[in-house]
């Protein structure tokens, strides 16, 4: 399978604090990859690495390299055309506070889409692809703030996919909802991977075993064992993910 | 009793007291100028005292009419909202999401420091730089509606750039970060997710400032020119409804200084409507809990 990402030698520093230590991973295309461990350990920091959100951070220096495709996305892209490729669905759903056609038109229209008729195809197909198109095709004008937290989340998803992106970071997108929005969005994760690549953060072992193909174990900023999901929770190789994945610590 | 339960008692009674003051206040206000405001009206004439063109109080035959004047404070707060709006949302915008550190706190205490300044200083001020720079760049005396705008224009900005300022630092950044996930630019993200989330908060914010030029009276008496006319240009004289009662309130008698009471009784009508806008749409500006209920009420 074709390589998406392809990390090396990443280091990277908040200020003095060192949060990730000489990470070396790659990631396939058409494929789900897990980040667990426990909080705190970096895998927020990675993930946001990816689609370069640490450049929002102040003291933030990241040394090493992050290849999309083989391109160096710190060295040899645009952030914007970066960000366009590699959409992002954060942990506390986030809708603008706008209408729900406006939140998924908000992306194409960033990146110069103007006529309507194309909007409004975009905005039905994303919605579409979110599973959510049902629920909401009859409050398009409506505020998305006003729907349910799950339906919210759904939306972000839409709103990532609107600009057709390549790639989807998920940093535990599901961990603010209830057990029957999480298992819609697992499902949509499992759809989905079969024309993106998804990249999902999750502290939930039993999510990472139900959707991922491949798995990260992160601890103190490094990663202490990356491979098949099946792999890493049967027969983890290091004793510390066994401790993990067994529920001795973390 | 014990002695906890009754010292609790006691402080409670003394809050409430406080609390009290203020409102007495106002209802005292408000009472003493309607009971000396609204006879002298009647005797004017509603029509005549609000309508009227006419500004003669010492005349043989009296005239009431404060028309001139409550379109001197329209034109001239209009002025001060067209000059000093734009100035002001657009520091605010700077100083809240374009602004280095450094600079910030470079910039802030001069801004808090204008909100402190005396309104007589702005007067002198307007009086020593503006009316000449008017007179000069536009000609006629100087003291006009338009020098009153711009000094108006100057006065409202700490207003309006603190408010708006705090408005949108208030805006959640999980909205900017996901409008940059999105590939906008900080710009974009600025302008099309930040600012119009913090509307409401701005909309307070140039409520407060209108009611700040609508009430402002030495400033505007020491560079309007004061004439009690319908206002002709924005470069003629004009007299605002708060000027009217200074000037005149030191020799009005009889039903001259009830006109003057009355005179305020209109003004404070107008303070009470921006203030009723202002409580309608800073209670938007807690934006989720007010919009959730607001989809609902839609939905039902
Ligand atoms: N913006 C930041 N500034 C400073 N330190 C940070 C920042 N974000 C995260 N960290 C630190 O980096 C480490 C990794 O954080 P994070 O990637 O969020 O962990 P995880 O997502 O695995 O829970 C933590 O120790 C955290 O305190
Ligand atoms: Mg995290």
């Amino acid at each position: 399978m074709a390589v998406k990402f392809s990390v090396s030698n990443l280091d990277l520093y908040y200020g003095d604090f060192q949060a990730l230590k000489n990470i070396n991973i790659r990631m396939n295309e058409n494929e789900v990859t897990a980040f667990i461990g426990p909080s705190g350990c970096g895998k927020s920091t990675l993930l946001k690495s990816l689609n370069r959100m640490n450049d929002l951070v102040e003291g933030c220096k990241i040394t090493g390299t992050v290849l999309l495709d083989n391109v160096d996305i710190y060295k040899n892209m645009e952030i914007t055309e970066l960000r366009k490729n590699v959409g992002m669905v954060f942990q506390k759903p986030n809708p603008f506070p706008m209408s729900i056609y406006d939140n998924i038109a908000y992306g194409p229209r960033t990146h110069g889409i103007k006529r309507k008729s194309q909007l409004d195809e975009i905005v039905e197909t994303s919605l579409k692809q979110a599973s959510i198109w049902e629920e909401v095709k009859d409050r398009l004008k409506k505020s998305a703030l006003g729907l349910s937290g799950g339906q919210q989340q759904r939306l972000c998803i839409a709103r990532a996919l609107a600009v057709k992106p390549e790639v989807i970071l998920m940093d535990e997108p599901t961990s603010a909802l209830d057990p029957i929005s999480t298992m819609k969005i697992e499902e949509l994760c499992f759809d989905l991977k079969k024309e993106y690549t998804i990249i999902i953060v999750t502290h939930n072992m039993q999510q990472a075993t139900r959707i991922s193909d491949k798995t990260a174990f992160f601890l103190h900023g490094e990663i202490v064992e990356f491979g098949e999901t099946g792999q890493i929770f049967a027969m983890p190789k290091d004793k510390r993910t066994e401790d993990y994945i067994t529920g001795r610590f973390g | 009793m014990t002695k906890k339960l009754f010292a609790e008692k006691f402080m409670k009674a003394v809050f409430l007291i406080c609390a009290c003051v203020s409102i007495i206040a106002v209802a005292i206000i408000c009472f003493f100028m309607f009971v000396r405001g609204i006879p002298a009206m009647r005797e004017i004439g509603f029509v005549e005292f609000l309508f009227g063109e006419k500004w003669r109080p010492t005349a043989q035959i009296p005239k009431f009419g404060i028309l001139p004047m409550i379109m001197g404070s329209i034109y001239v707060t209009a002025g001060a909202i067209i000059i000093g709006v734009p100035i002001g949302l657009l520091t605010a915008i700077f100083l809240a999401k374009f602004c280095p550190k450094k600079l910030y706190k470079l910039l802030m205490p001069p801004i808090n420091l204008m909100a402190g300044i005396p309104s007589i200083i702005y007067g002198f001020f307007g009086m020593v730089v503006l009316v000449p720079l008017t007179r000069t760049l536009f000609g006629g005396d100087g003291n006009s509606i338009l020098t009153a705008s711009l000094l108006l224009g100057i006065m409202i900005l700490p207003t309006i750039v603190g408010l708006s300022e705090s408005a949108l630092k208030a805006v959640p950044e999980s909205y900017y970060e996901g409008a940059v996930a999105l590939g906008a630019t900080h710009e974009r993200a600025v302008a099309t997710v930040i600012f119009p989330a913090a509307k409401s908060g701005i909309m307070a914010a140039v409520i407060l400032g209108i009611g700040r030029a609508i009430g402002e009276t030495m400033a505007v008496i020491m560079v309007a020119g004061n004439q009690p006319r319908m206002p002709k240009g924005i470069l003629k004289g004009v007299r605002t409804l708060t000027s009217n009662i200074v000037t005149e309130m030191g020799y009005a008698e009889g039903l001259h200084y009830e006109a003057l009471i009355a005179t305020a009784v209109v003004l404070f009508v107008f303070i009470l409507i921006l203030n009723v806008l202002f409580s309608i749409v800073s209670n938007k500006a807690a934006p989720i809990s007010f919009k959730r209920k607001k989809v609902k009420k839609e939905e039902a």
